[in-house]
């Protein structure tokens, strides 16, 4: 497969150990476009694969003082510019009575920021995609610890990729179709 | 001990679990072709009471909440005592997920997904009976505030206001915290599936997850801010239940005791259903692997723990009565301990003072029986309780001619029943269809375990 047409070549091992060696051993060698598909998250990864910014806590802010503040403010021009009543001499913009519903709604709008950001991020949902076609990548929700070199990577080249992770004795290893 | 938990007791998932055996095991429940008999039975049963609270739907919306034993000056009785109990219930799975999430406690592992499930479930169901209880349910929106032809919007100053908004707020992100928990766990049963209305419909509700590591990053993330809101969450959203009291005047709701105090108490009562609903989940299912008696033991102690907090706010009540020797409050203590409804009084003292004592052994905190009977006792005396605190300050008015007994009717009886069995039958569908325990985190813990 050419390099253009190929989204990457997979390889795939049972134990995590194996694919933090093949890891560094393809950053040894010069490849930075690897995806790592793991059954559950391996902390080594984070150092190993650097990724920019997630902004999750970022729209988690932004979405908390949206709800929050934004609730104040319904409150405010609802109690005191659209509908004012005076009850028992109460101010119309009685503000101690007004948070309950805005950490409430800061509370909810944050979540849903964070949720999304996570989402959008992530790039979901996304029911298809080029891994899928690998008839092993089905374990790799399960047990199996899959590699991805990117098409992308300036260094791509199947063969060569082939040769150097055969040492490892990957469980399973094959090119990925765009 | 039983035989599986002599071997290594303090391990937090048996020995010698793996990846691909936790998700065979795990997914394999959700993926069985048949539900068996024992789940029909049960389902049957809880459809049985779910079809009893549709009619006394019915029969509400036809002829109003006359139904209900409610009247003056009782106005206020089982619909309210329902719904305090079943968000309660609710706090305990987020307590359980959120924030032993948060203190890197990882013998929640097993417990979480199960008691989320409950969370979700328990408010869904408590989030009926204020709707209910408002004389014409089908306006229930004009509690949200949106611009309308009539130029009017909700009395942001009343603690009933507040109540939509926690109880709104609450169960969309628990909704949310349970979905999203669910991801990684619903690609793993897309990929087990067997047939292929299976494959598409987890695979649909999966969203296309596949696990990458920057994606994990994210989700960790996520989980870390959502853990993190959703535990002020709850002790936000019960407070604010117990606010619907204390901003009233009435002896015995009129007091800053009761934010904390509900608090505690929501933990206690929801502790407990996680045990009523962990025993039989952790024996009919063969889980036992994974949900030890570590687990239960740990969860017995919550529920001691709690239990004792709720026991000094009792005192603590009974205590500032004496000490502020204000007639009315004295006046409400003294209708408490010996009036009409003394019995609630000494029941409740019975399974929330009394039964939590025998937690101190530890043999009783090992025994599936003894933890499931104490369960059904604390959920009993926590609705008792909310029924007491309700009841007892309305029946009496401050003057002698404002007095009147309450007396529930079959419908009071058959919603109670009926909020049981709807509860029941969501968390069944849940054991049928969805993975009880969260995969990943096993997979995770096991690994841990391996490595240590």
């Amino acid at each position: 497969m050419k390099r253009r047409d190929a989204y990457g070549y997979l390889a795939a091992w049972c134990a995590p150990g194996a694919l933090l060696d093949a890891l560094r051993r393809l950053r040894t060698a010069g490849y930075r476009r690897i995806d790592a598909y793991t059954p559950y998250p391996l902390d080594e990864l984070d150092v190993l694969l650097p990724a920019r910014a997630d902004h999750v806590r970022g729209w988690a802010l932004i979405g908390g003082l949206l709800g929050g503040l934004g609730m104040l403010a319904l409150e405010y021009y609802s109690a005191a510019i659209d509908y004012p009543i005076r009850v028992g001499g109460r101010p119309y913009a009685s503000w101690p009575a007004f948070l309950p519903p805005a950490l409430e709604m800061m509370f909810l709008f944050a979540a849903l920021g964070a949720v999304l950001a996570m989402l959008v991020g992530n790039r979901l949902p996304r029911l298809h995609h080029p891994v899928f076609d690998a008839a092993c990548f089905g374990r790799a929700s399960q047990d199996l610890f899959v590699l991805v070199v990117r098409g992308r990577d300036p260094h791509y080249d199947a063969e060569r990729l082939a040769a150097l992770l055969a040492p490892l004795q990957p469980a399973h290893a094959q090119e990925l179709a765009r | 001990m039983s035989g599986r938990d002599a071997l290594a007791p303090h391990a937090l998932i048996a020995p010698g679990q793996t990846p691909a055996a936790i998700s065979a095991k795990v997914a394999g429940l959700a993926l069985r072709p048949r539900g068996g008999r024992a789940w029909r039975l049960a389902t049957l049963a809880a459809l049985a009471l779910t079809a009893l609270l549709g009619v006394g739907i019915a029969v509400l919306l036809v002829r109003g909440v006359g139904i209900w034993g409610v009247n003056i000056p009782v106005a206020w009785a089982f619909a309210i005592a329902d719904y305090v109990w079943w968000i309660a219930i609710g706090m305990a799975g987020t307590f359980i997920s959120a924030a032993l999430y948060l203190t890197r406690q990882p013998w929640r592992s097993p417990l979480s997904r199960y008691a989320e499930s409950m969370t979700v479930f328990a408010v869904s169901v408590s989030g009926l009976f204020p709707i209910l209880h408002l004389g014409r349910p089908w306006f229930f929106y004009w509690l949200a505030p949106y611009p309308d032809r009539m130029g009017v919007w909700p009395q942001w100053r009343s603690a009933l206001t507040w109540d939509f908004f926690a109880i709104l707020a609450y169960l969309l992100v628990s909704l949310m915290y349970w979905y999203v928990g669910l991801l990684p766990d619903l690609a793993t049963l897309r990929d087990r599936a067997a047939t292929r209305a299976k494959q598409v419909g987890y695979g649909l509700l999966a969203l296309g997850w596949r696990g990458e590591a920057r994606h994990w990053r994210r989700y960790r993330t996520l989980s870390l801010v959502l853990a993190g809101l959703a535990v002020p969450l709850v002790f936000s959203v019960h407070s604010m239940v117990a606010l619907d009291f204390s901003e009233g005047l009435l002896p015995g709701w009129h007091s800053t005791l009761f934010p904390p105090f509900f608090v505690a108490g929501a933990l206690f009562s929801g502790f407990a259903m996680a045990l009523v609903l962990g025993v039989p989940l952790r024996r009919w299912f063969g889980l036992g692997d994974y949900i030890r008696e570590i687990h239960l033991d740990r969860l017995a102690k919550m529920v001691l723990a709690a239990g004792l907090v709720v026991d000094y706010s009792y005192a603590a009540e009974i205590f500032m009565a004496c000490y502020g020797g204000d007639r009315h409050e004295l006046a409400a203590l003294a209708a408490r301990v010996g009036g009409a409804y003394a019995w609630v009084f000494w029941t409740v003292v019975g399974c929330n003072v009394v039964s939590i004592q025998a937690l101190w052994w530890p043999r009783v905190r090992r025994c599936e029986a003894a933890l499931f009977a104490i369960g059904v006792l604390v959920l009993a005396g926590m609705w008792l309780e909310r029924f007491m605190l309700i009841v007892d300050s309305l029946y009496r008015g401050f003057l002698p001619s404002s007095t009147g007994l309450f007396h529930a009717t079959f419908w009071d009886y058959a919603f109670l029943a009926g909020s049981v069995g709807l509860f029941l039958l969501l968390f069944l569908l849940f054991v049928r269809w969805l993975p009880v325990l969260s995969m990943f985190e096993l997979r995770r813990l096991a690994a841990e375990e391996a490595r240590a």
